[in-house]
């Protein structure tokens, strides 16, 4: 780990006399419209993910409601506010808009922002000493990319009866299936998304390539711009297979080509492997990240520098290699051979031991450090326990023989929902609270933050454990109404959704009272333990930092 | 009675034709099917065995004499078997996977609950061990000073290794169950063709004459017209009784072959282990051995639209003689049936693929295979 909290004097960044010109603020709309500065577009970002998040998990809200009961309760009602009186089977099939949304929505347009778009905008340049991102007019069309994306997505339900597809948008359900001008606007969205994505990933690989300060070697990066390097290429592998596949879709759908249709030999399972080309990498784009502020924090709660380094590093290095090769255990029941599926097997279980050695060096990180429990440490902790569980979950669901039993229902929901809902969106709180006093310059309330993090931990546990029980018991996912035998599991987990969103409305009054009411925040609030460049700047930073650059030792 | 069950052929015979159609005609955007649902709506009011008419086989082979009424059902066409609680089935607060009746399901739960919950338990409980203990003894009060130590290499190819023989150990008894599930069906096996529509399934006995049926969901009382079928208790519970059950002999090798209509389908039933995916233009393969008799219910698995948790899968088992029993009462023939040669589109889709051909994937040449099949084994 970089240690240059102990040698600032190799840099200027407290010293008010030189910075006249890095103040100079442009005006709201140049500062926030037309925006070049690596700061303000993760602002943007998190401002995004956040209302992308507040409508994903409403969503939710409104899936949980739906499932309290067996039988259907709201869909009607739900389906006519939208489209005015609505048959039986509208009414069904807004529940598969509903999911579709859900899905969508969290995966592109709430972790992938927050996580690469937030936290990597604002940290990646200044933990590798540079001043900024290294194309900022590209960064700039990267965000808002996103708003038509995003835009396109919500209007979808608006001009047609929505996209009912499912998050993998599987043809044929996806071609003849889906009428309408529906799908072809969800699929539009996730092409300017993925055209979003690349653009950055693009970026990342060229700043963390070219613009570490003097004496940054890839070997002393913090963790957390290595897991955003290999993000970036991983974004850069995959996306381009998504935006391939999806255009096939689109041409299947509106020009008469049969890629994907049997009837003019096209084969539907061609896009399921297209699909988890990209959407498997997907998984661990929305995971890695989250590695790397985790690795920041337990070091600095910890106040030691990170146990295995390098080999921290490497490990990301390795999931994101191997997760590149595993796609086929999504399409277990798809008739592949006994070969094939005993290969996806074993190399699926292969990403178990750099994922193992990852939640090891984390916890002897904590081994012989002096640990205290501050609101960002706990979702740490938090994350690296419950990320096991959705780990292990997930070593199960890679026996291909097992998987006959489980795919498609609950159990592998709960599975990326604990690498998920529990993984990457712990990390997100993580690195929120981690890294509010930087950004925002105020304290958060530390009591409303670990106040947060136990109702939402309680929550989403209550939530989303007992769906391993549905999913043993055989409950198919993506249903709207389950047989009688589901109800109990299924009305403890709407309970749980309670929970949740109590946590979460105790998050927003606390970054509310923290943005106008926090104490402010000294340049490193963390103490010693803090070592990275960001800690080395006032909080907020400057609005341009590094014009001399610092050296690192 | 049986005009109505005749109507729902010749639906669902014009049903096929028509996806046969369109199969015929690639550049044409297929149409969004929005009569379909009407099809299987006015089957499941059937209130006969939709299916019941007898098929005759092709090639001239004289029916059956008077078919004879079918033995697993009262006259009104009401089961008479009724599912047991907690076989085949779901139980309310359940947590634990549904009890197996089949040699490789039961394989599959020992290697789960013997072996992977055990060591995804221990493994959880160590992590959440570990961090408790470093949580309380390098708490700063405990520990204000902390070490500096942040390399052990003994330590790091010990868990680097230790995860690797793990997961061996695991992936030994996981490759055997996938090699038992992989063995092919063998020539004396009875094959069953379910074929996925938007939103009902429709099964076909190959080896038996042709003989098919319609499988729906069984509404409520509360949402039929009165005096339609609904669904009782001894149908199966709500969501998963089917008017039509899917029967199948006990200690059989069953060869299930899987394909749709329309978009993707997956054939489920828990209680077998079994989940395969049933996609339009390829016929997918898997075997399976009931062990015991009684009713197995399983639900879609792959998402197909609006009433994607409406097409329950209901299968009945009974000893060989019951199906054979069961095969004439439905106008069907058995494979020994000196006259009851299989017409000949139907051998290629029966016949066990040579060695070293993969057996779980044939590519249909088109979907029209599928369809006008179906059109025959009914329309006839």
């Amino acid at each position: 780990m970089t240690d240059v909290a102990r040698s600032p004097s190799a840099f200027q960044a407290h010293d008010d006399h030189a910075h006249h010109d890095a103040d100079h603020v442009p005006g709201f709309f140049a500062r926030w419209f037309l925006s070049t500065n690596h700061k303000d577009i993760g602002t943007l970002y998190l401002i995004f993910a956040i209302i992308a998040g507040i409508i994903g998990g409403g969503i939710s809200g409104m899936m949980r409601a739906e499932l309290m009961e067996p039988g259907i309760q709201y869909l009607p009602q739900w389906a006519s506010m939208l489209h005015g009186e609505q048959t039986f089977d509208q009414a069904l099939h807004f529940w598969n808009v509903l999911i579709t949304a859900h899905g969508l929505i969290m995966v592109f347009f709430m972790v992938m922002p927050a996580m690469i778009g937030g936290f990597g905008n604002w940290f990646v340049p200044i933990m590798i000493g540079a001043p900024d991102m290294a194309f900022p007019r590209m960064n700039n069309i990267s965000f808002w990319l996103l708003i038509p994306a995003f835009l396109l997505l919500l209007a979808s339900p608006f001009v047609g009866v929505g996209a009912g597809t499912g998050w993998t948008v599987y043809p044929t359900l996806s071609t003849y299936g889906e009428p309408g001008m529906s799908v072809d606007m969800a699929i539009l969205s996730l092409h300017i998304a993925g055209a979003s994505s690349i653009l950055g990933a693009i970026n990342f690989i060229t700043t963390i390539f070219n613009m570490r300060a003097p004496g940054m070697t890839l070997h002393k990066m913090p963790l957390f711009v290595w897991s955003v390097l290999v993000t970036a290429f991983l974004l850069l592998l995959a996306l381009p297979v998504l935006a391939a596949a999806i255009t096939m879709l689109l041409t299947d759908r509106n020009f008469g080509t049969t890629f994907f249709d049997p009837a003019g030999g096209g084969d539907p399972v061609l896009y399921q492997h297209l699909f988890w080309f990209f959407g498997h990498p997907e998984v661990y784009i929305m995971i890695l990240p989250g590695f790397g502020i985790v690795s920041q924090i337990v070091a600095t709660f910890s106040r030691k520098p990170v146990f295995g380094y390098l080999g921290m590093a490497y490990a990301m290095v390795a999931i994101g290699v191997v997760g590149c090769i595993v796609w086929a255990h999504h399409m277990f029941t798809t008739g592949l051979s006994a070969n094939l599926k005993i290969y996806f097997t074993a190399a699926t279980m292969v990403i178990a031991v750099p994922t193992g050695i990852k939640i090891f060096s984390w916890i002897a990180t904590m081994w012989g450090g002096s640990l205290s429990f501050k609101t960002p440490m706990l979702w740490s902790i938090g994350f690296i326990f419950m990320f096991t569980v959705g780990g292990v979950t997930g070593v199960v669901l890679a026996n291909g023989g097992i998987d006959d039993y489980m795919h498609d229902t609950y159990y592998v929901v709960a599975h990326f929902h604990y690498v998920l809902s529990l993984g990457a969106v712990f990390a997100l709180f993580a690195g929120f609270f981690y890294w509010f006093p930087k950004m925002f310059g105020r304290m958060y309330n530390e009591f409303l933050g670990q106040l947060h993090f136990w109702v939402f931990f309680v929550g989403v546990n209550v939530m989303f454990f007992p769906m391993h029980f549905l999913g043993t018991q055989g409950m198919p996912r993506r249903y709207p109404d389950y047989p009688d035998a589901y109800a109990h599991w299924n009305e403890i987990a709407t309970y749980g959704y309670m929970i949740m969103a109590a946590g979460m409305a105790i998050f927003f009054v606390n970054l509310f009272w923290s943005l106008f009411a926090g104490k402010k925040a000294p340049a490193n609030p963390w103490g010693e333990g803090a070592t990275t460049l960001e800690w080395t700047l006032s909080s907020p930073p400057p609005y341009h930092q590094f014009e001399t650059l610092p050296k690192i030792d | 009675m049986r005009m109505l069950g005749l109507k729902t052929i010749l639906l669902a015979a014009g049903l096929s034709l028509a996806t046969a159609a369109t199969a015929a005609a690639p550049a044409a955007p297929p149409p969004f099917a929005q009569a379909v649902p009407e099809a299987p709506g006015a089957t499941d009011t059937a209130p006969t065995i939709a299916a019941g008419a007898p098929a005759t086989p092709a090639g001239g082979t004289p029916a059956p004499a008077t078919p004879v009424a079918d033995p697993l059902s009262n006259a009104d066409g009401t089961p008479i078997v009724a599912p047991v609680e907690g076989v085949g089935l779901p139980v309310a607060k359940g947590f634990h996977i549904q009890d197996q009746v089949s040699p490789t399901g039961r394989q599959a739960r020992v290697f789960h609950d013997a072996i992977l919950m055990p060591i995804i338990t221990i493994i959880s409980l160590f992590v959440l061990g570990l961090l408790i203990w470093v949580a309380i003894r390098y708490r700063r009060a405990a520990n204000p000073v902390p070490s500096k130590t942040s390399h052990n290499t003994v330590l790091e190819v010990v868990w680097t290794l230790v995860p690797v023989l793990i997961l061996a150990g695991i992936a030994l008894p996981s490759f055997s169950l996938l090699a038992n599930q992989y063995k092919p069906a063998p020539d004396n096996a009875v094959t069953l063709k379910a074929i996925g529509n938007q939103w009902f399934w429709s099964y076909e006995y190959p080896d038996h004459g042709g003989l098919s049926l319609v499988s729906n969901m069984l509404r409520e009382q509360d949402e039929v017209e009165p005096g339609q079928r609904f669904r009782t208790d001894a149908d199966g519970p709500r969501l998963m009784a089917t008017d039509n059950r899917v029967v199948l002999p006990i200690n059989t090798p069953i060869r299930l072959l899987t394909t749709a209509n329309d978009v993707i389908h997956a054939w489920a039933i828990p209680a077998f282990w079994i989940k395969l995916d049933a996609i339009p233009g390829r016929i997918n393969e898997t075997s399976f051995t009931i062990e015991k008799p009684g009713l197995y219910y399983g639900q879609c698995s792959e998402l197909c639209g609006a009433r994607h948790a409406y097409m329950p899968i209901t299968v009945q088992a009974v000893t060989p003689e019951e199906f054979e029993a069961w095969v004439r009462a439905k106008g069907g023939t058995m494979p020994g049936d000196a006259d009851a040669a299989p017409p000949a589109q139907m051998i290629d889709d029966t016949t066990t693929p040579a060695e070293g051909v993969n057996p779980n994937t044939i590519d249909a040449t088109a979907v029209g295979v599928t369809t006008n099949q179906s059109a025959t084994g009914t329309v006839n």
